[in-house]
């Protein structure tokens, strides 16, 4: 069945979106206490001296919910989640630079 | 309904310890999970590790399960037995809405359907629902110039029966000009419908490019292998290059060498900075087909009587 076709508003997440950490806590379906500890590992960094005035950028998103997903499935602690994150964050530089080669 | 071996998921023995189990189903997670594997079936992959994982880690699952193996190896029916469902109560570690449509007909067969306690205890009063994720493929065309673009999502829905069918959604989606792969829309309210009075829930959209023919694209940055050849390389030459929305004129210095890259700066994607497209060389031999051909390059040797590509490698 499809449903009819609607005209919807779309918000470009990472440039006109920011979260409070109850948005954020919503839009990753956690508790404030696992997203509160990702912050003390680094894996976010949000604006704000307290987690009420926490400001994260619209990038936290995909970051708050691949940390969850991993220390979920993985059964990592928060901190080898921020570990695993930094690592894959270097693979992905390093790939990015063996694309930049033209292969044939 | 195909039965399913969870003991050969995980690569263990029947008998195996739970600690074995534990061990065999750590490792494969590992390679496997999604936002760490790059393989093409990570995914279905992954889901089948952690419902064979979920199924044979508990010992009541576990204990089940063996039970319907013996029986199905009888020739015997191996579904939940009358009453079992009430035995069961599977509080998920998965705690957003879509995952609670993972399991399949086979283990949900077996352990009854989960995913009823999350909503079975309903506040009082109004609401929000949850928020949606999915990934939505577009061309490259559509991130570097923007516009409208009809987005067809597909998604299971389950009925009031329990059944589950995958539906079609259509949605009317602006494009931004120079958004990234991995980046984000968000459709607000079109996510779960809210209860009593509450709000709608938002939908996330993770934006991913379709494969093209000619361009990689890395960030903000786009790349183009860009065949010329060898007299071009040698002794430069302007060419012509396509642009995701166009072409554009090069000019190919003399004594290029294959894989230099010629940076085009601001064509890549119009992001904030704008990306740059490079043009990475690559030389192409002409086929040395049919005698005039090769007579050509014999007369290339002669002419470069001297020249010794290998020479660094002597001894």
């Amino acid at each position: 069945m499809t449903h009819p076709m609607s005209s919807t508003v779309a918000v470009f997440v990472e440039q006109e979106v920011q979260f409070s950490l109850l948005e954020l806590c919503r839009a990753c379906s956690a508790d404030s206490g696992q997203l509160i500890l990702l912050v003390e590992e680094g894996v976010l960094t949000p604006r704000g001296d307290a987690p009420q005035e926490w400001r994260f950028e619209g990038s936290a998103l995909p970051r708050a919910r691949a940390a969850l997903r991993l220390g979920r499935d993985l059964e990592l602690s928060p901190g080898a989640t921020a570990l695993v994150l930094d690592l894959l964050d270097e693979i992905d530089t390093l790939k990015a630079r063996l694309r930049r080669t033209a292969t044939r | 309904m195909d039965f399913k071996d969870y003991y050969a998921t995980l690569g263990v023995a029947p008998a195996a310890t739970q600690a074995e189990i534990k061990r065999a189903y750590r490792k494969l997670a590992r390679k496997y999970h999604p936002d760490v594997s790059k393989e093409v079936d990570a995914e279905v992959r992954f889901k089948e590790l952690a419902e064979a994982y979920e199924a044979l880690n508990d010992d009541e699952k576990r204990a089940a399960y063996d039970d319907a193996v013996e029986r199905h190896k009888n020739g015997q029916a191996f579904g939940a037995q009358p009453g079992r469902d009430s035995g069961y109560e599977f509080s998920g570690a998965g705690n957003e809405a879509a995952d609670n449509f993972d399991h399949s007909d086979f283990f949900e067969a077996l352990f009854g359907r989960r995913g009823g306690a999350a909503r079975s205890a309903r506040p009082q009063g109004p609401v929000s629902g949850g928020d949606h994720h999915a990934r939505v493929q577009i061309d490259l065309l559509d991130a570097y110039c923007g516009g409208r673009r009809t987005i067809t999502l597909r998604f299971p829905k389950r009925d009031e029966q329990g059944r589950v069918s995958m539906q079609d959604r259509q949605l009317d989606v602006n494009i931004p000009k120079g958004i990234r792969e991995g980046q984000h829309l968000r459709l607000n309210g079109q996510g779960e419908a809210g209860f009593g009075d509450g709000p709608a829930g938002d939908l996330y959209l993770e934006i991913e490019f379709s494969p093209h023919p000619h361009f990689r694209v890395d960030g903000r940055d786009i790349y183009l292998d860009l065949p010329i050849a060898p007299w071009e390389a040698a002794l430069g030459a302007n060419v012509t290059a396509p642009t995701p929305d166009g072409s554009v004129e090069l000019t190919v210095p003399a004594g290029s060498s294959a894989g230099r890259k010629l940076r085009l700066k601001g064509k890549g994607l119009p992001s904030v900075p704008p990306g740059d497209l490079y043009a990475v060389l690559s030389i192409v031999l002409p086929p040395a087909d049919g005698a005039p051909a090769q007579a050509a390059y014999r007369a290339l040797s002669a002419a470069f009587g001297g020249f010794d590509p290998r020479r660094s490698l002597k001894v």
